[in-house]
């Protein structure tokens, strides 16, 4: 069986940084300028987030780019096409990451299926809680080779943890603070010690550091004790402001 | 079969708890605890006592003479009406508060539409001195200003939901996200029955309090404690859950949720969520819910804002589904029109949301010996607006 991409990167021996988007944002066409600019500048992995209505996990920035995706006419079906041939140009992984329901209304299954056929490595679905992914979809994404990463937070029991790391593919999203996504300037003494404490349980499956990465102080504070660090609001505020053909630039100033 | 919640959370195909890890301690906190502290006799004492001397229960069982007259029928009417801040709401935030004291929470916030609920939870907030935020989307802020000052005078603080369609929907996001950003001390008091398991047993126990009344006051009126239809309006369904909770499972009782069809379940402008909902997730629960053929949940339309909620609670999804209730939807004229029947022909005047569950009578027949149970559960004062509006009074 073929390797997942996810996991020959995590083999590399590096900081990986991984970048999240709003697919459909800042206009419906840019996924895939957007992929390739990031590939071209260095970056490891690439989030795509899939738009929702009501994403309760997220902060001002991402919930303005999913109204905005909305507004330009994205859909699940849409970013399917939008994807449709992308890895004749994209090599690094692939992971989707996006709110239950729109999932769920496309048909799970056939939901999977089509993520496979493009070349998608993983999902990331926040609202699905591991224990029901576990219970109820977990052939299914096994069948189709995709992994599904989980949320850990500073308020994640070691128990938990420890239970999440069993059930884990890829990697595990740690989640820097209690709070919702959004850019931070700077990490203070409390997400030290949280990431230093993840560090020592010694777990079996790689962490990534997301919410609250904005620049290099906050990457390279996050990377200290795990594998990477996924900047998504800073990067959508970047768009915003200086477009897809600067991109590199942003990338350049992370690292 | 049964219709209360299983150990999982879920009310046959619906329910659970679809939350972001972040929610997660939140909600097991809630879920290990809310049984057992509501039933140490500790709480039940301060429950009840705060239930019959603070909000006034029992509230009567009222026999409507002329309604019952006039359609040939015995109807009678729960009146949460005259319950302390003009609705049932308050049966639920009198609990949830009780139950926030005891997890050592300092910090309620809540989310409110017309701002019924908001005024609840600000008022018991009040009242044990702790901190309130209450979010409520910018749009309902403006429509309804005078809850907005009520929770203000109450000490509440009014934060607007600026995101999405800046009403009830987005409201309950934000107050969600300000749960994962404050997880320690801070409880979320949901006002319906929805949201993740245990929300929505834990509200529909507190709203129980409804159909446990109506038992021995029918008794005591007609010689048997169950009647033949219960009838009240559902948008989450919290009333709707209080009045029907200890029939559920009793078959000998029909039991009826009245929808807001808004301009009509076709017009594009309505809230019936039964007829024009499909099986998907909104606020951490599996139920029926208005959304597009994508999976974006839609913004519902009623002239009642208590009624324009795009999902319903788990336990109704399962009652429409399994059949054990019948939903019908009734369009705004109607319900308005129900306002001034109610007030005309017995000297009440219903909340709009209330007048949906009358305008039955005019859609159904019922047996001159028939006993009919209807949830007034709220009053018209918030209305008023609205009211002379549409009548020009």
């Amino acid at each position: 069986m073929k390797q997942n991409r996810i996991d020959q990167k995590f083999e590399e021996d590096k900081k990986l940084l991984s970048i999240y988007f709003s697919a459909g944002h800042p206009n419906l066409d840019d996924t895939v300028p957007i992929l390739n600019a990031l590939q071209s500048s260095g970056v490891d992995m690439v989030e795509i987030g899939l738009p929702f209505s009501d994403p309760l996990a997220d902060g001002p920035t991402i919930q303005e780019s999913s109204t905005q995706a909305l507004k330009n006419g994205m859909t699940t079906e849409t970013l399917f096409n939008q994807l449709e041939g992308i890895r004749k140009s994209i090599h690094i992984p692939l992971v989707l990451m996006g709110y239950f329901n729109p999932m769920m209304q496309y048909g799970i299954e056939k939901f999977c299926a089509r993520c496979q056929a493009i070349g998608i490595d993983g999902l990331i679905i926040p609202d699905l809680p591991v224990d029901v992914y576990h219970e109820q979809y977990k052939p299914l994404f096994d069948q189709y080779g995709l992994y599904n990463m989980f949320l850990i937070t500073p308020q994640t029991s070691e128990e938990r943890i420890r239970y999440i790391d069993s059930v884990s593919s890829g990697f595990i999203y740690m989640v820097s603070s209690a709070s919702v996504t959004g850019a931070k300037s700077d990490f203070g003494a409390e997400q030290a010690s949280y990431f230093e404490r993840i560090a020592q349980l010694g777990l079996n499956t790689p962490t990534v550091v997301g919410f609250g990465i904005s620049n290099a102080a906050t990457f390279q504070a996050a990377t200290q004790y795990s594998k990477g660090a996924i900047i998504g609001s800073a990067f959508i505020k970047f768009l915003e402001e200086k477009g897809v053909a600067n991109i590199d630039a942003f990338v350049q100033s992370i690292r | 079969m049964n219709y209360n919640v299983d150990e999982k959370g879920y009310y046959g195909d619906f329910g659970g708890a679809y939350i972001p890890e972040m929610l997660y301690p939140n909600v097991a906190e809630l879920k290990e605890n809310y049984l057992k502290i509501s039933a140490t006799p500790d709480f039940k004492k301060e429950f009840d006592d705060l239930l019959k001397a603070y909000v006034g229960r029992p509230t009567p069982l009222y026999f409507a003479k002329r309604l019952s007259e006039k359609y040939n029928t015995k109807i009678y009417l729960k009146r949460e009406d005259l319950c302390h801040t003009g609705a049932h709401k308050i049966n639920n935030t009198i609990g949830q508060i009780l139950l926030a004291k005891r997890l050592g929470k300092n910090r309620i916030i809540a989310e409110t539409g017309a701002g019924q609920h908001g005024v609840a939870t600000a008022t018991v907030c009040a009242l044990m001195g702790i901190q309130c935020i209450v979010y409520m989307g910018a749009l309902d802020i403006k429509r309804q200003a005078p809850n907005v000052a009520r929770m203000k005078m109450l000490g509440a603080e009014v934060r607007p939901a600026q995101s999405g369609s800046k009403t009830l929907k987005d409201a309950t996001n934000e107050a969600i996200r300000d749960w994962i950003n404050n997880p320690v001390n801070t409880h979320y008091i949901i006002g319906s029955v929805v949201g993740p398991h245990p929300y929505p047993d834990m509200v529909a126990r507190f709203q129980s309090v409804i159909s446990e009344e109506t038992q021995w006051q029918l008794e005591a009126a007609e010689g048997r404690s169950h009647p033949d239809h219960l009838i009240a309006c559902v948008g989450g369904g919290s009333n709707a859950a209080g009045l029907y909770y200890h029939y559920l499972n009793d078959e000998r009782v029909n039991i009826i949720a009245v929808e807001a069809a808004g301009k009509g379940v076709d017009s594009g402008e309505s809230a019936a969520t039964s007829a024009l909902g499909r099986e998907g997730i909104i606020h951490g629960s599996k139920t029926l819910l208005m959304q597009s053929p994508d999976g974006q949940i839609t913004e519902p339309y009623s002239i009642s804002a208590g009624l324009d909620y795009p999902g319903v609670g788990p336990m109704h999804a399962h009652l429409f589904r399994s059949k054990r209730a019948e939903f019908i939807s009734i369009p705004d004229q109607e319900a308005m029109d129900w306002g001034l029947t109610l007030s005309q022909m017995e000297g009440i005047i219903p909340a709009i949301e209330t007048a949906h569950a009358f305008a039955v009578l005019d859609v159904r027949r019922f047996g001159a010996a028939e006993i009919l149970v209807f949830n007034c559960s709220g009053r018209g004062d918030k209305d008023l607006d609205t009211y002379i509006n549409y009548f020009n009074l």
